[in-house]
């Protein structure tokens, strides 16, 4: 009877033990927290919408026998010649610098065969990409690594980048252990000292020097190149209007799940906003200013599966992107590798500290040994098996809808599990019709 | 000599016509009449031409330049040369923000005075201004050379990186590990070239001027160093 005399131990939610542990961190440190990736924590997401599907109201598509669309064009409004993808599933910026140059070639080589786009980074444009890449984004950053006119010129589009979701007002930061002397060649530094990357343009500043600057740019590439604005999910709704306005061809979206190669823990877990909240206001945007359909609207940050696919161009999405997901296909955080990571003091599944260069899959280093264990044939063999499952996934839930293309999806497909998703997605609650704040 | 109505053609004949010469022709000459400001003049030329702008121009004029050397007869909009890869840019008056901005080869020559931020993340090219350069001027400037025959402003070479500043005047105040270093001899001798290149051989001699560079103390990160960032 002695263990009711005392009050048993009871731990505190506020100071949890994994609030304790950072404390106790950086006490020990006197440093923030340095990381890859995007927000872990739970955010209101796809997973609490679901489809509705069709019945006596609606009619279905029979899944294995009736077409349902895949394709896209983006970079219809001013280029002359916008880019046509047999899937709306794209792979998202991540630089050479931040991933090795066997991983570029990977998701080069997986997008091509899926009939989709990958995308540069911070790093400007490599061989292994370039060739490997039917269709490739260039990434114009306010870094500027690597730009160069020949490069915007051959590639198939450019995405001025502003923010992106993981850091929406923030800069970059590769960490000197990943400065090879190729990377520090490309980028125009020292080898081996820490990367500081911009949170501003050196060269505009605002909406209307944008402007400016999309007109400079489109007068290099001959009005030839679709000219992307990516945003990071902070104020969608005014961020698109503005990029529209300055002259997007595409705007590109990222939710705070979006990842990244390193920033802070605290900028990833407290600065924007979940990328469910996100869409409906870039939508409406675009609607507002009768540009939606006319400027295509990618979206990003936390797609995995094909529900998430369906579920962001139902909101009004014209394509997703998809960054950690094509990590994760090539090999990242794979149990396989549990002893290595376990060295590393970490484990499958929960690896984030791509920044140190360390990375036993060999994605997210420049380490030549560590490099060499990613094939980059089977990697895109594994990256384009992922892309098709994904578009596989998101036709299955369009047909069920009655939907014979993926664009045809739309808001009242949906019903949302929590007020919270109902209120951010603009969906009614499910067993309801009630859109709160509506 | 080629001569373009910019006014009268138009902005995209004028660019469509610089860059079909792709390095191979014998328009070697041009003349733009009319810019009245107009925005990305000459922008991504990549020919050994010689093209003269009669006016003043607005943003990005010969943004992204390779091979031509490009003269404004009078002063140039934010931007000018900017990220250029080679060749000469000759502003005859004044040059707004961000002159060579991310510049990465080539030489920029700016007769009057620069505005805030010029050089800013330079990437190789050389900046030689005849008058002064405003606040924030070579921020994050990772290589290349900066030469300045007057004063510069607030926070000169903030963060800076291998880019090699040359003062002649006054600097109201460096900006984060950014330090004044010694003039050896190869500094004479690289600040008299890039003086006689810039057209400013007459105007000053390289013993008036003193350099500047990274302290390199920002270069890993080191919390002892918060306070500077």
């Amino acid at each position: 009877m002695t263990e009711f005399l005392h009050t048993p131990p009871k731990q505190s939610w506020t100071f949890s033990n994994d609030v304790n542990a950072e404390i106790r961190r950086a006490a020990a440190t006197g440093i923030y927290d340095i990381r890859g990736g995007g927000s872990k924590r739970r955010l209101p997401h796809f997973d609490d919408l679901l489809f509705l599907g069709a019945s006596i109201s609606r009619y279905p598509l029979e899944g294995y026998r009736e077409k349902c669309a895949t394709d896209v064009w983006l970079g219809t409004r001013f280029a002359k010649k916008p880019i046509h993808l047999d899937i709306p599933v794209t792979i998202a910026g991540m630089s050479f610098g931040a991933l090795s140059g066997p991983a570029k070639e990977a998701l080069g080589r997986g997008a091509s065969a899926a009939g989709t786009s990958t995308t540069t980074g911070d790093g400007g444009m490599t061989e292994e990409e370039r060739g490997h890449s039917k269709t490739l984004v260039y990434q114009y950053l306010p870094s500027r690594y690597g730009m160069n006119p020949d490069d915007l010129r051959r590639a198939d589009a450019i995405e001025v980048v502003v923010g992106q979701g993981a850091k929406p007002g923030g800069g970059g930061m590769l960490l000197g252990q990943k400065i090879s002397d190729r990377v520090a060649m490309m980028r125009n530094l020292p080898k081996g000292i820490d990367q500081r990357s911009a949170c501003r343009h050196p060269d505009w500043t605002g909406p209307d020097d944008l402007e400016i600057k999309l007109l400079e740019i489109r007068e290099i590439t001959d009005w030839e190149k679709p000219i992307y604005v990516k945003i990071g999910g902070a104020r969608p709704y005014y961020d698109t209007a503005l990029a529209v306005k300055a002259g997007a061809d595409v705007v590109v979206l990222d939710g705070m799940q979006g990842g990244t190669a390193a920033t802070q823990d605290v900028f990833i877990e407290n600065v924007g906003m979940p990328i469910l909240a996100c869409i409906p206001l870039a939508v409406k945007a675009l609607q507002d200013l009768g540009m939606h359909r006319k400027v295509q609207l990618i979206v990003s940050g936390g797609i995995r599966t094909g529900a998430d696919v369906a579920k962001a161009m139902a909101l009004g999405a014209d394509a997703v992107a998809i960054g950690t997901a094509a990590l994760i296909a090539l090999g990242d955080n794979d149990p396989a590798l549990e002893a290595e990571y376990r060295k590393l003091g970490t484990t499958a599944g929960a690896y984030d500290d791509w920044h140190e260069g360390r990375d036993p899959a060999g994605i997210t280093t420049q380490d030549p040994e560590l490099s060499k264990r990613l094939d980059p044939i089977l990697g895109g063999r594994r990256l384009k098996n992922y892309l098709k499952v994904l578009t596989l996934e998101a036709q299955t839930i369009a047909r069920a809808c009655g939907k014979n293309n993926l664009h045809n999806l739309e808001p009242e497909d949906l019903c949302a599990l929590t007020v919270e998703s109902a209120a951010m997605a603009g969906v009614p609650l499910a067993g309801t019709s009630w859109i709160p704040g509506r | 000599m080629q001569s373009f109505d910019l006014s009268a053609n138009g902005l995209r004949a004028l660019n469509s016509s610089l860059h079909a010469l792709k390095g191979q022709t014998n328009m070697t000459e041009w003349e733009i009449i009319n810019p009245k400001g107009s925005h990305a003049i000459a922008a991504g030329v990549d020919a050994p031409v010689d093209i003269t702008v009669r006016g003043s121009t607005g943003y990005y004029c010969a943004g992204m330049n390779k091979q031509a050397t490009i003269r404004v007869k009078g002063s140039a909009g934010p931007g000018v040369a900017e990220n250029m890869m080679s060749g000469t840019v000759i502003i005859d008056g004044d040059a707004s923000q961000y002159a060579g901005a991310t510049g990465r080869g080539g030489l920029l020559i700016i007769k009057g005075n620069a505005s805030s931020r010029c050089g800013i993340s330079m990437k190789g090219i050389d900046i030689v201004v005849h008058g002064n350069i405003g606040h924030m001027s070579c921020f994050m400037a990772q290589s290349g050379n900066m030469v300045v025959l007057g004063d510069a402003g607030e926070a000169l070479g903030d963060s800076l990186y291998e880019a090699r500043l040359f003062v002649r005047g006054s600097v109201k105040s460096l900006g984060a590990d950014c330090i004044e270093k010694e003039m050896r001899p190869e500094h004479i001798a690289l600040l008299a070239d890039l003086l006689k290149r810039g057209e400013a051989d007459d105007k000053a001699k390289p013993e008036d001027f003193k350099r500047y560079g990274s302290a390199r103390k920002l270069y890993t990160f080191n919390v002892d160093n918060a306070a500077a960032y």
